[in-house]
Parts: structure tokens; sequence; C-alpha cells
């Protein structure tokens, strides 16, 4: 292409070679400088999370009790008699940069073991990574039953959507001897859309009828229209299996609208934000959760007490939880596997029983999933009050 | 004959990217040629964008959504089409597939908003991205939201550079005919063009369609690379990601986009050790070289026009 010649600006010139050298060694520079490889006297473990992006808050709950579980490990003395060292990488909330993330970790930092990911999509992004290097991934809350498909050695440390949408189920007909339902899915959301499949499955087991099916997606702020047709069905209890902050709406209006049936929700209404947008509309709800901080277990206690001394008072959700039994219950794979190889690692996770979580008491089946009791809350007075315990 | 004896170098050199590859899965640690391997994705992605935005100034804001069309198809067609078939025979299905799958998704795209110009181009091209990814999302069939698995791992460093180099040559060579001085008589002013017996629309529709091509070949190679797609990874974020290489490079420069995609990508990886800063620092060093290189690194010129260096400046 031929352009006419412009006047010479050799400053331009010369900022531009300049910009360009260092475009080119920066990069590499940077990259040499955190592939360093760690030292031998520690056990290097990775963390990859959602640290940014939409789904920042489970990123960052996560590493706060990956954090602390860490100084308690270090503060015992570390792990075969080494110092324990977590690498953490931010995936921004992106399947991709979670491959990224997670390959980084293993090549460059030369990690022993992996935890995360949150987002069962993140998990399933990353896991055939680290199965295919033999890296043992512990994921703390992917609850979709397809993550640990991807090899033997991906573990999680929660239990799997079929357990809590069945669960819930079994209390609202058992415990709550109600018998006809009403769900409002979020078509948009695998985890919701799980939910409520099991849900219906052993609700309908149990002889009980759901009278009305409708759908919303995840961003919705208007559900009236959903929650009219479902109150013209006058069910005796509403599925709501989504995320906080839709869900918390939806009580508002089905209040607004005289729809006062109790509603029925799984992990996902579990944050602050529930009570904050819905107000008194959200009481007399139940739903199922990884652990409750009114159980009287000494561990929970203490998990509690230490988690608002680090993070300014703050309540721990059921991430930050999770994110400490998984950094524990590697620690103690570790330990049991008195080796930082990968197979003796995965075969000592793989034989986890009975290992005392403050979410509960993990035992890792054939399937590498956590059996661990979930329980079921209720929203009395703005608080999650403890219902029961169910085991697995 | 003519064609291969034409085609020579090019053929030569597609066919030396499998002993490179060889050579390099051999002596590099995977999570280096995981970043190669992006670079030659992302570098598909800016050259085909910057036919669109650069060489013909359709500013399209939806090249994520091609690129998602690219990789659901292409992985619907190897898990359940072409599941079995050895890699020789399936990598090139697939890649078509994709592609052509693209492709058609850009002409059902262009074909109504290509008479758009401008600010309104640029947003109804969002939109079509937005629906693209919002419409796999709630596709059960593809995986929805739990997104789509379980794909062979068919792309590598050889395949993905040798369809870099097709994308670059293709493009190349069509800029430098009759067809490419038309695409840019487009952008410097589409009224003139027209007055010369150009067909406007049906340029920017070719070149359109072209770009969503190889946005889709793009999608298909990181479908089977990562072995696992999600709708978040093509969101509109992804298009943008797409249109600063393009815009960084030098709107209309394909060397300057290829310069750019490899710097991008390398630097979102580089800059890792700066945990939460990560994405301020890339912003301001963004900022930065627009500030320094308004034009782009290259402008609108090719790195091979070595007098540059020396006596022009880009405007």
């Amino acid at each position: 292409m031929a352009h006419p010649i412009s006047a010479r600006r050799s400053t331009t010139v010369s900022v531009f070679a300049l910009l360009c050298a260092l475009l080119c060694v920066l990069p590499c520079v940077l990259l040499c400088v955190t592939g360093c490889k760690g030292k031998t006297d520690e056990i290097v473990i990775g963390e990859f999370g959602s640290l940014t992006g939409g789904t920042a808050t489970f990123g960052t709950s996560t590493h706060a009790g990956v954090l602390q579980a860490l100084d308690e490990i270090n503060a015992r003395g570390g792990l075969l008699g080494k110092k324990v060292k977590v690498v953490t990488e931010d995936d921004q909330s992106k399947p991709e940069e979670a491959v990224s993330a997670v390959l980084k970790l293993i090549k460059q930092n030369n990690v022993v073991a992996v935890i995360g990911e949150v987002a069962s999509s993140r998990s399933l992004a990353a896991a055939p990574q680290c199965q295919r290097n033999k890296i043992p991934m512990l994921s703390p809350a992917s609850t979709n039953p397809k993550v640990t498909e991807a090899g033997d050695y991906i573990f999680r440390a929660c239990f799997i959507d079929p357990f809590q949408g069945s669960t819930m189920a079994k209390f609202a007909v058992n415990s709550l001897k109600l018998k006809r339902f009403a769900i409002l899915t979020d078509t948009k959301n695998d985890y919701s859309v799980g939910l409520a499949q099991y849900f219906r499955e052993t609700a309908k087991k149990l002889g009980a009828e759901i009278v009305a099916e409708e759908s919303y997606s995840e961003g919705d702020i208007e559900f009236k229209a959903q929650l009219t047709s479902i109150k013209t069905k006058s069910p005796e209890a509403v599925f709501v299996p989504g995320y906080y902050t839709e869900c918390a709406l939806i009580a508002r209006q089905a209040k607004e609208l005289g729809l006062t049936v109790p509603l029925l929700g799984g992990d996902g209404w579990d944050s602050p934000k529930t009570t904050e947008i819905g107000g008194a509309a959200v009481d007399g709800t139940y739903f199922t959760n990884h652990y409750s901080e009114q159980e009287n277990r000494p561990e929970v206690k203490k998990f509690i007490d230490t988690y608002k001394q680090r993070n300014a008072g703050k309540v721990p959700d059921a991430m930050a939880v999770l994110g400490y039994d998984s950094m524990m219950m590697m620690a103690d794979a570790i330990t049991r596997a008195g080796s930082t190889e990968g197979p003796k690692i995965r075969d000592a996770l793989a034989a986890t029983k009975n290992f005392a979580a403050v979410s509960g008491t993990i035992t890792i089946d054939a399937q590498r999933n956590a059996q661990k009791s979930i329980v079921v809350l209720k929203i009395d007075a703005g608080r999650f009050t403890f219902v029961e315990s169910v085991a697995p | 004959m003519e064609l291969l004896k034409r085609n020579a170098v090019p053929l030569l050199l597609v066919a030396a990217q499998w002993p490179v590859g060889w050579l390099l899965s051999q002596t590099v640690n995977s999570y280096y040629l995981q970043i190669i391997v992006y670079i030659g994705i992302n570098a598909m992605l800016a050259v085909s964008l910057n036919l669109i935005n650069g060489i013909t100034g359709q500013f399209s804001l939806g090249h994520a959504g091609f690129m998602a069309v690219g990789a659901y198809v292409s992985a619907a067609c190897s898990l359940f089409l072409v599941n079995g078939w050895p890699a020789a025979l399936a990598l090139p299905a697939i890649l078509l597939a994709g592609g052509l799958a693209a492709a058609l998704a850009g002409l059902v795209v262009g074909l109504p908003t290509l008479r758009l110009r401008g600010d309104y181009l640029a947003i109804t091209t969002l939109g079509f991205g937005e629906i693209i990814r919002v419409v796999i999302l709630n596709t059960a069939a593809v995986g929805g939201a739990r997104g789509l698995g379980g794909m062979p791992p068919l792309s590598d460093f050889a395949s993905v550079y040798a369809c870099t180099i097709v994308c670059v040559l293709v493009i190349w060579r069509l800029v430098h005919s009759p067809l490419g001085k038309a695409f840019t008589a487009v952008r410097e002013d589409e009224i003139a063009a027209a007055a010369m017996g150009i067909d406007t629309t049906r340029y920017k529709i070719t070149a359109f369609v072209l770009g969503a091509f190889w946005a889709g070949v793009a999608g298909a190679l990181f479908a089977h690379f990562i072995g696992y797609i999600h709708t978040n990874s093509f969101t509109f974020l992804k298009s943008v990601e797409v249109v600063v290489m393009v815009v960084l490079g030098g709107m209309g420069s394909i060397s300057g986009a290829i310069i750019a995609a490899a710097v991008l990508t390398v630097l979102t990886e580089a800059l890792r050790f700066l945990a939460d800063y990560r994405m301020i620092i890339y912003s301001v060093l963004l900022i930065v070289m627009m500030l320094t290189r308004p034009g782009g690194l290259l402008g609108r010129h090719e790195i091979t026009q070595w007098r540059f260096w020396s006596s022009r400046t880009a405007r």
C-alpha cells in the first residue's frame, strides 16, 4: 500500500522502537520471574479461583478460608516437616483462564496438588489438565455431578446436586408434611435446573404432586407473572432453587401478591444479601446448606471465631467454610500419604474416611464425591436458624 | 500443478508446523506451549476481524459470537458426528464445519445489519453476538449453562499454526487483490466507491462472511484445544479483546494485528504475578500504548514495508 511520506518524526520512531523492545523483553522477563521454581524445603499447593469477575465473592471467600487453614497448618509445624505454601491464581470467572491458571500452577509453580474451583464450569475446564498431569484436584464447592467424572484425580469436598434436591423434597414431604409443590427454576443456571430435576423426581416418588412449574432467567427482576400463575394452582410450598439475588426478589414479590406459603431453596440462598434484599419476606423459607453457624460442634465454633478475627468480624459463608475444609482435607491426605507424589496423594484423598471437617464429617466415595450430611436451615426473623441435619 | 508451484513456500511452511510442533512438545513445557497456541488462535481472530474492521472499515463487535458458533458446531460435530474418525480426517471435518457454520451465521447477521453504518452497525453486531451466546446458553443439546465437554484434543500447536498461516495468507492475498482494493475503497469512502461502480453491500458482506469463517475456525481450534467450552468464554468482552488487538496493531495492518495478538496474549499471562492488579496494569499499558501510538503499533503499514522504520511514521 503506497502512502504519502509524512514528515520525518524521528522521536515517534524511537519511541515506537523502544516500546517494541520493551514489549518483547518485558513479558519474557516477567514470565521468567514468575516461573521461578519453589524451594525444596516447602510444599507448594496451588489454588485457583474467581478472585475477580462475575462471581468474585466465590473466589475471595474460598481464598480467605484456604489462607486460614494454611496458617493453622503452618502454626502446627507444616506437613511432613516442611512449611506449606499456597500459590493462588485468578481466573477472572472465565473457563479458559482457569485452564491457563491451573497449567501455570502445575508447570511453573510445581504444585503438588490443586484446590479449586467453586463454579462447576471452571472446574470442568481445569479438571482434564490436572488429570493429564496426575496432579490431584480438590474442588471445594462444584456441586455438578459431571465434575469428578473427568478422572480419578478429581475430587470434591461438597455434596452434589442430586443429594441436595432430593433432600429438600424428603424434608418437605416427611418433616413439613406438605403434598402440593410448585417449582420456579432459573433456566439459565445449570445448578438450578439440576436441583429442580431431583426435587421433582423425589417428591413424585414420595407421593407428592407438582402442581406448577415456571421459569425465569438469572438477572430478571420481575417475577409477578410466574408467581401469579403459581398462586392460582394453590401449592403448599414453592421450591425456588436459584441464587440469592433473584430468590430474595421472588420472596418479596410473592408476599406482595399474597402468596404466603413457605419457599424452599438450595445453598444458593446462603448469603447475607438474602435477608438484606428480601427483608421480612424471606422469613419462613427453608433451604439446604453446607453448614450452619449455629451447629454446636467445636470445629464450627473455633472456625467462626478465628474467621471473624481475621476478616474484620465478617460471618463466614459456605464458600469460606468449604475453602477451609478443602485445604484441611488436602493437608490430611498429604500427611497420610507421607509423600508429595501425585499418585500417592490421590490414593490418600480417595481413602479419606470420617474426616471431621467444619461442614460435617466427610467420607470420599467411589465416585470421588464427598459423602457428608446436609443441613436444613429456616430463615426466622432475618436469621438462619438450624432445623435439622440430614445424613447421606 | 501451477497452483502447487505458486504456493510451494506457504505449503512447505504449513507442512513444517508438524515437525516444529513435535519438537516443541518435546522441549517446551506445556504451560508455555499453551500460551503459544493461544497466540495463534488470537492472531487468527485478530486478523479475521481486521478484514472486517480495519480493511473494510465496518466496525463489528460480534466476533466472539462467531467464534462461539464455530466452537459449538465443531464440538457438536466431533461429539455426535465424526466421533471415532481418525484425527487426520476428523480435524479438517470439524474445522470446516465450525468455519462454515460461522460463515453462515455471518451471512445471516450481515445481510440486514450491513446496511447500517458506524455506531449503529457496532451496536447491532454486539446485539447479535449476545443473541448467539444466549441461544447457545438455552440449548440443552449442547450443554446449555453446564457447558460442553469431552471433545477429543484434536488441535495442537501444529494444527493451530497451520490454520493461522493459511488464514493470514488468504486474507493477505485477498487484501492485495482487486477485491481487496474494493474493500479499501468501501472503507475510505462508501459513496465514492459506489459511484465507481462497486457494489458496496456485496463487498461488505463478503468481508463479513470471510471474517466470520475464520473466527469460526479459530473457535473450533479453541474448543478442541481446551476440550471444554462454556458460553462465558464468548462474552462481549471477548469481542472487545479482539477489537483491542486490531486497534492496537493498527487498523488495516495484518502484521500489526498478529503482533498485537501475540503481545496481548503474553501480557495477560506475564502480569499474573500482580494478582488483583493485573487487569488494571493491563488497561494502563493499553492506554499508554494508544497515547504514544494513536494509530496502533504499525498504523496502516505492514511489517514488510521496512522503509517505514526509518523514514515513515504511521498517521
